[in-house]
């Protein structure tokens, strides 16, 4: 079974965002990883004081295999980008849930958008129904 | 697909117990990559690697005549075979048009195997029973036959702990022969779809698991590792080995595809000669090129070729980074005009608007020093 930390919310694109008060930190899962493979490249379209709505592609990561989109999971402003990601594209591979997170956003906090995100057991059950 | 409705191969049990991940691919359940793409890729290419490709197709053509009534349906010289060897070719329609590429394999003059992909297997079987007389037989045996690649510089080296006396290593590539693995009757051929020394051995499918269980334990202590779809995808590209359905199909004729090496106008008449010849003639009005990503892009399958107003003027059938190289790598269809070596490409992303810059550059991008 992939890692799902249990202090982390969780999107159908296997989008992962740590909530911090209004900072909502994105990366994508450890099952989003596997079925990628080796990761080369992390492309964020995006830059810092940018206002992004929720759903919106902000950006692709590329494997050897594929190429898939960055949704963003809520609506705010790009407070931080993970710019390390560039030259090491690894590191998401190696950390989904630590250094390999890809952009920080600033939320109003109270969002409708954050209670519509699954919390580690629905998104446990969304990949056990796939 | 729903995944209950896939076909398995003999070997797929192997597979999940090496925890593949597994893709439907052509109506079969198919192990795309086990500990990752790229290990793969380098392991068939320093060591070996092995791959079932038992979602292939198989025919056996019989009857007076066999390989001479094939050698019609086929661009390449198949009547010049001699037993035992085999040949890769197209096969194509009156229009020129590519059917399938195949291996085919002349067993005797009245039996001749021939091995498609998977999913032209129904088109192939149909064609060749519509073109050929009643004298011929032809026989689908895809459902009785599993075939495991065996592939990579330490190859015949694992082999040898299954076959006796040397037997495989003697056959000079392209060449078949019987021969007893591991104690089954099987085919084993120097063959196979990654540019590298190795075997395809078609097997039994009850025995199909059980060769494939000794091979792994003969081949661990050189480095064999089981490689999938993936893997075989990037290591036939760098190879510039057309993929059906991506490089080649049925709107692209073997000219314009750089296949005119297995087009023989020199033999006797096959079917799409004449619309091959009138093409030949009128020279071509688009190729299918290597080319070199010269930023940071990497084109894919599909990505457009664009001109200077941003206009679609070809198409890129296979794309994807090259481990070997370490550089972004792809096939594309691009006016004449344009294929010379060294010609600047613009590509496009059809879905998300984004633009690479490439050149045109001779293929192979890699061949094996032997």
């Amino acid at each position: 079974m992939s890692d799902v930390p249990s202090d982390l919310k969780y999107t159908k694109e296997h989008e992962w965002a740590r909530i911090e008060g209004n900072r909502v930190t994105v990366g994508i899962t450890q099952h989003a990883v596997d079925a990628l493979g080796d990761i080369i490249i992390v492309s964020v379209d995006l830059k810092v004081g940018a206002a992004v709505s929720a759903g919106k592609v902000f950006g692709v990561v590329e494997s050897t295999k594929s190429v898939s989109d960055l949704f963003s999971p809520i609506s705010g402003a790009v407070v931080a980008i993970n710019e390390a990601l560039k030259d090491a594209p690894e590191k998401v591979n190696e950390s989904p849930y630590g250094d390999g997170w890809m952009v920080a956003f600033e939320t109003d906090g109270t969002s409708a958008e954050l209670d519509g995100l699954m919390d580690p057991a629905a998104y446990s059950a969304f990949l056990g129904s796939l | 697909m729903e995944q209950s409705s896939l076909k398995k191969t003999p070997i797929y049990d192997e597979h999940l117990r090496a925890k593949a991940r597994m893709v439907p691919f052509t109506g079969y359940s198919m192990p795309v990559q086990y500990t990752g793409l790229v290990d793969e890729h380098h392991t068939v290419r320093k060591s070996a690697g092995l791959f079932d490709v038992s979602h292939m197709g198989e025919l056996v053509v019989s009857g007076p005549g066999a390989t001479l009534a094939v050698d019609r349906l086929v661009t390449n010289d198949v009547q010049g075979l001699m037993d035992g060897q085999a040949r890769y070719t197209v096969c194509c329609n009156e229009g020129g048009t590519i059917l399938d590429d195949l291996i085919i394999y002349r067993v005797a003059a009245d039996n001749v195997l021939v091995v498609c992909n998977a999913s032209n297997r129904e088109k192939i079987v149909g064609h060749f029973n519509q073109q050929l007389s009643a004298t011929h037989e032809v026989r689908d045996i895809s459902d009785d036959t599993a075939l495991i690649a065996l592939q990579g510089p330490r190859a015949m080296e694992i082999l040898r702990s299954g076959v006796a006396d040397g037997r495989a290593e003697e056959l000079p590539a392209f060449h078949f022969a019987d021969m007893p693995v591991f104690n089954v009757d099987c085919t084993v051929s120097r063959t196979g779809y990654t540019g590298e020394d190795g075997v395809e051995i078609f097997c039994p499918p009850g025995e199909a698991a059980r060769i494939w269980r000794s091979l792994m334990a003969a081949g661990e202590s050189a480095g064999l590792r089981p490689a999938g779809l993936g893997a075989r995808n990037t290591l036939r590209l760098e190879c510039r080995m057309a993929l059906y359905g991506n490089d080649i199909d049925d709107t692209t004729n073997p000219l314009e595809a750089g296949l005119g090496w297995v087009v023989r106008f020199d033999k006797a008449d096959f079917i799409g000669r004449t619309a091959l010849l009138a093409v030949k003639e009128a020279g071509l009005a688009r190729k299918l090129v290597g080319f070199e990503m010269t930023d940071k892009a990497i084109a894919r399958d599909h990505w457009w070729v664009i001109n200077d107003a941003d206009e679609q003027v070809g198409m890129v059938t296979s794309g994807s980074p090259s481990p070997t190289l370490g550089k972004n790598l792809g096939l594309a269809y691009v006016p004449a005009g344009s294929a010379a070596v060294g010609s600047a490409l613009r590509l496009r992303d059809p879905e998300r608007g984004r633009i690479g810059n490439a050149i045109v550059v001779k293929t192979p991008f890699y061949k094996r020093t032997r």
